[in-house]
């Protein structure tokens, strides 16, 4: 029989991992739809309006996948982790709460508006809705990762007879990695969209399916992705020196220091086994770890051993680190040779070397497979503990039957796997018929509703 | 009385009008939902297009019912859905295909249309049967035994049953033509099933539960309640007879809509009055399982600003989308 905790931790991940995935898109595609209506009340040109019509479609799919594994992770909460919430509800509870209240009911109602309400409402109260809609899913990130940080590296409470309580709002709102992690975990939505962006018009230029709006699109999706990932690897590189300083372990675990060493080695590749505390096969650069978490090359860097039964799972840190950097240098790469034969080329799309292309397209859900190991890294790197260094997960685990959990766990995974496949399906089969977008700005077949609402 | 009397009953209340408003907002929702299993391929387009700008607001009063309970009562959070372990991952299931198949239908190829329709009555049914199961367990305190198994499937089916009626009513007054005399059709044949599970529910829920038995089946608290039963039975009479009537054809098309919620306020309102002071019934009053005071006064400061803020903008996008229904294009 499985560990029902293990089990427990497998089914909130496998959500929570399928449900980061929407929200990363939806959060900067919000903003980006925006900019394309903006663009488009600005110059008139009709291949803005198209091209927030097309990617309207992409955020409306994107965001119902957000919501519905959303609420599931609502339940999930209780059903999973029932100690968490006796223990940490105080804290944890107002902060939810604030998402539901300020965040959750602004980008479904507006999301209505945005979506079928052009026409209907003035141009005005539209742009107002679409600025609505995207200020909610950024609001939604910022308590959420309040939360999620204040797990990571607690502040401002006290505890009374095993309950948390809050001393100090402020100091649990804007906990010490909170500013990092928020600043991180939004670069990494606005270059995953860059790369759908990109990555999509990339395909329609392939299969010859080119629209007016295909150009510009790719266009913002590769100067967004070029601009942001230098910000976002500073950003990386200050969010890893405030996790050495509050969670020593979880560095350790990603760099593979097993024993506190001075001139510890970047790690390029390594097997780390558990078992005998050591790395197998490992290539590194000399003082390369010591030179970037300390900035010093005889820096000091304090090893797992030194944290022996209270440090997470060395492996998957380990590997899920190197596949969030390698991404990140991929994408550097792959968005400073693509803007710069975009310039060369006149900013004529259909001038773009087809290898390009191709890359770009393959790289569309880049963003993706970054984020999801970067989430890894930072989440399995909070383990043992559910709150860093004070509530062990175990302790707050739910007494429902291994086989239970297991069964609706296979039940997720399956529709899940599904729904992925149907995702990244339909957005392809959105992309070669993009005819589908061009519609008339008002419907003449639509009646008027006898109602005028203005702002 | 001081702040931690009085604020989990604020909080109780808002509670119960989170989920009333999610019951009767997304009711429709997944009534329609389940009425798409009976209508030609042309209607199917028409009845999602009559729920689709709402359907993601009207979920969210879920999100902020179970909400509230996980902020303000976290002991009962964690005991009642760990009760409802797998009706919940039911229900969920059912959301989940449901939302998504809004998204798919209309965007997936032609041959998978089909599918994903069917996903859609599929999902609207399984999350209407499971939230009448989870809402029979929790009045019966999650008892185990034949009686309170029969008892859920009753109401699971009854609620079902309430939901159709009650989408049925929606389309009456979104609906036009063909559609709006189907509507009528459905209504019909959904309203005795709806009767005899809020009868069976009545009759049956003093039955499996001595607290409530006690609350009602005494004096004079019983001739204060009788008002509940005698107007929801009403109610419920004349939504009948206007599904007789050509009128609800033309201007009173909103009238067995209105009925039925109104019936819906009474149900809830007896409910409220089977299970006070209870979070978890006979098990934890809401005052044992609330939160500390400090935190419910944060987020009550974030409720008294955020609530009528919503109700406003709710208020607003139902008024820009008010009428017949036409067939829905994006942006």
């Amino acid at each position: 029989m499985m560990d029902p905790l293990l089990l427990a931790r497998a089914q909130f991940g496998a959500n929570i991992s399928f449900h980061i995935l929407f929200p990363t898109i939806s959060i900067a595609l919000g903003w980006a739809l925006l900019f394309f209506r903006w663009r488009w009340l600005r110059t008139q040109q009709e291949a803005w309006l198209q091209a927030y019509r097309f990617w309207t479609k992409v955020f409306a799919l994107t965001f119902a996948l957000g919501v519905v594994s959303g609420i599931t992770m609502s339940f999930q909460f209780g059903t999973n982790w029932p100690g968490y919430m006796e223990k940490v509800g105080n804290i944890a509870g107002p902060l939810l709460g604030y998402e539901v209240l300020t965040a959750f009911f602004l980008e479904a109602t507006f999301l209505g508006v945005m979506l079928f309400g052009h026409g209907r409402v003035s141009e005005r109260v539209h742009l107002l809705a679409t600025f609505m809609v995207a200020f909610g899913t950024t609001m939604s990130a910022f308590w959420i990762l309040s939360l999620n940080s204040w797990m990571q590296t607690p502040a401002g409470y006290e505890i009374i007879n095993g309950e948390f309580h809050a001393t100090d709002w402020l100091a649990v709102l804007f906990n010490p990695s909170f500013p990092y992690r928020l600043a991180h975990v939004l670069l990494a939505s606005g270059l995953t969209v860059s790369f759908v962006l990109a990555g999509v018009s990339a395909w329609q230029l392939l299969k010859g399916k080119a629209q007016g709006y295909t150009g510009k699109v790719l266009r913002v999706g590769l100067t967004a992705g070029a601009v942001l990932i230098p910000l976002q690897i500073l950003i990386g590189d200050m969010h890893g020196l405030n996790t050495l300083k509050h969670q020593p372990a979880k560095i350790a675990a990603m760099e593979g220091v097993w024993e506190t060493e001075k001139g510890a080695p970047l790690l390029l590749f390594a097997w780390p086994d558990e078992a005998s505390r050591s790395n197998r096969f490992a290539i590194g650069v000399p003082n390369g770890a010591s030179w970037i978490l300390t900035h010093e090359p005889q820096g000091e860097i304090r090893g797992l051993n030194e944290f022996k039964g209270a440090h997470p799972p060395v492996a998957p840190l380990f590997f899920g680190f190197r596949i969030m950097v390698g991404t990140g240098l991929a994408m550097l790469g792959l968005s400073w040779l693509g803007l710069w034969l975009y310039r060369r080329a006149g900013w004529v799309a259909e001038a773009l070397p087809r290898p390009l292309l191709w890359a770009l397209s393959l790289m569309s859900f880049s963003g993706w497979v970054a984020t999801i190991a970067g989430w890894y890294v930072t989440e399995i790197g909070r383990q043992p503990f559910i709150v860093y260094g004070l509530l062990r997960t175990a302790d707050v685990a739910s007494k429902t039957p291994a086989a239970m959990i297991a069964t609706t766990l296979v039940g997720y995974l399956i529709m899940y796997a599904l729904l992925i496949v149907a995702y990244v399906m339909v957005v392809k089969r959105m992309a070669e018929k993009p005819a589908l977008a061009n519609q008339p700005i008002i419907d003449p077949a639509l009646k008027p509703t006898g109602l005028e609402v203005s702002a | 009385m001081n702040a931690s009397e009085w604020l989990p009953l604020v909080f109780m209340a808002l509670m119960g009008l989170a989920m009333l408003a999610y019951v009767i907002l997304d009711g429709y929702d997944l009534g329609v939902g389940m009425l798409m299993a009976r209508a030609d391929d042309a209607h199917k387009d028409r009845m999602v297009a009559s729920i689709g700008p709402f359907w993601d607001a009207n979920e969210t009063w879920l999100v902020l019912g179970v909400g509230i309970m996980l902020i303000a009562f976290p002991k009962a959070h964690g005991i009642v859905l760990g009760a409802l372990y797998l009706p919940v991952a039911a229900m969920l299931l059912g959301l989940t295909l449901r939302g998504v198949a809004f998204e798919f239908r209309a965007k997936a190829a032609d041959e998978h249309k089909r599918l994903w329709n069917r996903l859609f009555t599929a999902g609207s049914g399984l999350a209407a049967l499971s939230q009448g199961w989870m809402l029979a367990r929790y009045i019966t305190a999650f008892q185990e035994g034949w009686q309170y198994t029969l008892f859920a499937a009753c109401i699971a089916l009854s609620l079902a049953a309430a939901y159709v009626l009650m989408g049925a009513c929606w389309l009456i007054m979104t609906g036009e033509h063909e559609l709006q005399r189907d509507a009528v059709r459905w209504a019909k044949r959904a309203w005795p099933l709806m009767c005899l599970g809020l009868l069976a529910i009545s009759l049956a829920t003093p039955w499996v539960s001595p607290t409530v038995r006690d609350k009602w089946f005494r004096l004079p608290e019983l001739i204060a309640l009788l008002p509940i039963p005698l107007m929801s039975g009403l109610a419920l009479l004349a939504l009948r007879g206007l599904l007789n009537s050509s009128r609800i054809i033309g201007k009173l098309c909103w009238l067995p809509f209105a009925l039925l919620v109104c019936v819906f306020l009474l149900g809830a309102l007896g409910l409220a009055y089977s299970i006070f002071p209870y979070v978890v019934m006979d098990r934890l009053t809401l005052w044992q399982a609330a939160s500390a005071t400090s935190s419910l006064q944060i987020i009550a400061v974030g409720c008294a600003v955020a609530v009528p803020a919503i109700i406003g903008y709710t208020i607003f996008a139902y008024r820009v989308f008010w009428g017949k229904a036409t067939d829905l294009k994006y942006a």
